[in-house]
């Protein structure tokens, strides 16, 4: 059994959908001891989202809810009722990370917030994922990804290119700001845990989406008040290169310092126009980029994505191609990585899931579980974890409380 | 430079032989001025401390390696093999301290057919899958730019302090062999699962959701000004169609449930427009929001520096750097309640603080530091 780098933390998650399940996730995949609190019932919003195993919509299908949750303990809990109540408080007493995601008064108005917790746990690390933060006129504004992605600051720059201004500005993938908002929270998790293995103290994590994404964009984000430069779509355009058609469909380029565009050039076969002067030095090409993208182009459209990849690679020139779920799945170099793991779980058999972008000689991630069904550890956790009584547990269920 | 923001004391090794991109002439054409070069190499390198050492010597080798005595984490991003060329691989850095965590970052990482291969946030982007889900529905694949590399060094502190954590508790350092590109795949898990589940390959589809509509991005009063809107339920559904003040076409049996909406998005999108480009953004947000409805501007840079909430959230810090004068950067995205996180200083000049580094952390008498500054070993 390998080293882990979270062995023994124990981490509450009352969370739904990505944010704050992937939060867990990442530190559930490093060893670190899950529990999962969803509502009896229909449990987490994500097991009703696709994709679907076969398109068939299951509480137990749903890839999304699938790879979000991994590795982690599940139980059924609803907070809200008295007895529900008691039991959450004794899960929080021996743990030492709570992350939660409800609207930034659900949990005070439910004596729930830190100051209560921190009473019955001075160690607890209490993190709170929500839209807008804890604090400020936005606090209580609602925001799906969408929504977040378009206030974080970019998904006005996307997608870039001057002739996108007079289109709508895009959301890159389903659920981007919320991965990046998970992730965000886990750092500042064991940044905490961290902290306190020198202090012995818990504390309190405020953690907004929109500034996680914001984070992500920090040089835009101050160029306005810096330099007055508003950045808009038009400018986030590459001068030359980026996505452009070749034989078979796209390829993808760029080229920064000089000597990659002169292994460019040699790649090309030094064609004539290459030695003009407006294309001796970057400022020249930066400025006759769409020129030079026509006459680019007029080669690449010769060549297949693989071979500008593969030997433009070779050249030295910074080429890639545009992946698919199914090129990144069938690729040489992620199976020789161990990028995709193969996870069993009841309902789906063997599937793989991507892992993740470290690897660590000593603590490797590693998938011990898959993700829970429904209330699946109930009797693992308040039984024997917890030592209430298992005929207690048929009557909690009868009366909603698991 | 996050774990600057925390308090780390992070010493950042440069050199005139192989400058940082940012400090590089490209980069003031890329960004428009060298002020604005300035500005972005700020934005990355706030708080840390600036060194530089010529790798390409013996003496700046063994200078390094006299850093790592003191350290307790290295990060690098040089190409696979780098550091091993250059006499810097994790076994010889373990032999210096023996619980070193050893981060290498590459786009494409260590091992593999392809690590060794040069990519940078617009290739990474393409080869993460991200690409491939992002653009109009019969557009080209979008471009991805400094977010892509951003995302990416924000998984690698996130590795760290894992590995810092598990040595707190063990004692033990390690190795971390870090990908670029695959951090950007984390992000679209669920994209994959369908291919794995399914065999299904997902395109683009601009703003389109798989379940929600209304969902998109909507026109409104003045020059490239948008405000995004998404609906999940009927409840929310009728506050909106109330704050929009009970339309006509509200009670359309085409958009009377979640479902009937997804499927007639397109004319749902025109009905909405046609309100929305009467009003500003933050007026539809405002309206919206009363209702319960999440609706939020599709705001530009300038607009969140000036946005109530990013003041009242304390987002943007001012720095004194000492050739652009003040720079505003944006504050780190957690708010700690014991051990708060900021920025508290600009990105150092080209080997800034040689002196302290090399005087104050390594004892180097200053006799030294001169001759290595004559000798182009510090340059």
């Amino acid at each position: 059994m390998s080293k882990e780098a979270l062995k023994g933390v124990k981490v509450l998650e009352l969370c739904q959908l990505v944010a704050g399940p992937y939060c867990t996730k990442l530190l559930a995949d490093l060893g670190a001891e899950v529990v999962k609190i969803e509502e009896p019932g229909g449990g987490d919003a994500a097991r009703s989202l696709p994709p679907f195993l076969h398109d068939i919509p299951d509480a137990e299908g749903s890839g999304l809810f699938l790879y979000l949750n991994t590795n982690k303990f599940g139980v059924t809990l609803n907070v809200a009722t008295a007895t529900g109540k008691d039991i959450f408080l004794e899960l929080v007493k021996q743990a030492d990370i709570l992350v939660e995601d409800n609207p930034p008064q659900w949990m005070t108005e439910r004596g729930l917030d830190y100051q209560s917790l921190k009473e019955i746990n001075p160690r607890l690390i209490m993190t709170s994922i929500t839209p807008f933060g804890q604090s400020g006129p936005y606090r209580d504004y609602k925001a799906y990804p969408l929504n977040v992605f378009q206030f974080g600051g970019e998904g006005y720059l996307t997608p870039g290119g001057v002739e996108n201004t007079s289109r709508p500005p895009l959301k890159v993938g389903r659920f981007l700001a919320e991965y990046d908002s998970g992730l965000s929270a886990a750092i500042a998790i064991l940044a905490a845990l961290y902290w306190r293995g020198k202090s012995g103290s818990g504390q309190r994590i405020d953690i907004s989406k929109q500034e996680s994404l914001m984070a992500l964009n920090r040089m835009d984000m101050v160029r306005s008040a810096n330099e007055g430069e508003v950045i808009t779509r038009a400018k986030q355009g590459v001068p030359y290169g980026g996505v452009l058609p070749c034989r078979d469909g796209y390829t993808v380029f760029i080229t920064w310092e000089s000597v990659q565009w002169d292994r460019l050039v040699a790649f090309m076969g030094d064609p004539e126009w290459a030695s003009y002067d407006k294309f001796r030095d970057y400022a020249g090409r930066y400025q006759h980029g769409e020129l030079l993208n026509a006459l680019l182009t007029e080669w690449l459209v010769n060549h297949p994505k693989e071979e500008l990849y593969h030997e433009g690679q070779a050249a030295g020139v910074p080429f890639a191609m545009v992946y698919t779920s199914k090129d990144l799945v069938d690729s040489e170099h992620l199976k020789a990585r161990g990028f995709f793991v193969e996870i069993d779980h009841p309902r789906t058999g063997k599937v793989k899931y991507p892992s993740a972008p470290y690897k660590f000689s000593e603590t490797p991630w590693q998938a011990k579980r898959p993700a829970p069904l429904l209330g699946e550890h109930n009797e693992e956790v308040f039984v024997r974890w917890l030592g209430h009584p298992r005929e207690e547990l048929a009557k909690l269920g009868s009366a909603g409380v698991v | 430079m996050l774990l600057a923001f925390m308090g780390a004391e992070v010493i950042k090794v440069e050199s005139r032989v192989d400058m940082d991109h940012f400090r590089r002439q490209e980069a003031a054409v890329v960004f428009g001025s060298e002020r604005a070069a300035a500005d972005c190499f700020n934005s990355l390198n706030a708080n840390k401390l600036g060194t530089t050492i010529n790798l390409k010597t013996i003496e700046g080798i063994e200078l390094a390696k006299r850093l790592v005595r003191i350290s307790d984490v290295v990060v690098d991003n040089f190409r696979a093999g780098i550091m091993d060329r250059l006499g810097l691989g994790y076994g010889v850095i373990r032999g210096i301290k023996p619980d070193i965590i050893m981060l290498s970052a590459s786009s494409h990482g260590s091992t593999g057919p392809e690590s060794g291969y040069i990519a940078y946030a617009v290739t990474m982007g393409a080869l993460s899958g991200l690409s491939q889900v992002t653009g109009y529905a019969e557009g080209p694949p979008v471009i991805m730019r400094s977010s892509a590399d951003l995302r990416p060094g924000t998984s690698a502190a996130f590795a760290i302090l894992a590995a810092l954590n598990y040595r707190q508790e063990t004692g033990e350092g390690q190795f971390i062999d870090f990908s670029a590109r695959e951090a950007l795949t984390c992000g679209i898990g669920e994209t994959i699962m369908d291919y794995t589940m399914n065999g299904r390959v997902h395109s683009r589809s601009g703003n389109r959701d798989d379940i929600m509509a209304p969902h998109n991005c909507y026109r409104c009063r003045g020059d490239d000004k948008w405000v995004s809107i998404a609906i999940s339920r009927d409840d929310e559904w009728e506050a909106l169609c109330h704050a929009l003040g009970n339309p006509p076409w509200a009670g359309d049996e085409r958009f009377t449930d979640q479902f009937s909406r997804w499927q007639h998005h397109e004319e749902l999108d025109e009905l909405i427009e046609a309100w929305t480009i009467n009003h500003t953004h933050y007026e539809v947000m405002e309206t919206l929001q009363g209702a319960g409805v999440a609706a939020t501007p599709s705001s530009s840079n300038e607009e969140l520096f000036n946005d109530p909430h990013c003041r009242e959230r304390e987002c943007f810090t001012p720095v004194q750097h000492p050739e652009e004068g003040e720079l505003y950067v944006l504050a780190p995205p957690w708010k700690f309640s014991a051990t708060p996180a900021r920025v508290t200083a600009p990105a150092p000049l080209l080997g800034e603080h040689n002196g302290y580094v090399l005087g104050e952390l390594l004892g180097m008498p200053e006799e030294e530091i001169t001759r290595l500054i004559a000798e182009e070993v510090l340059y």
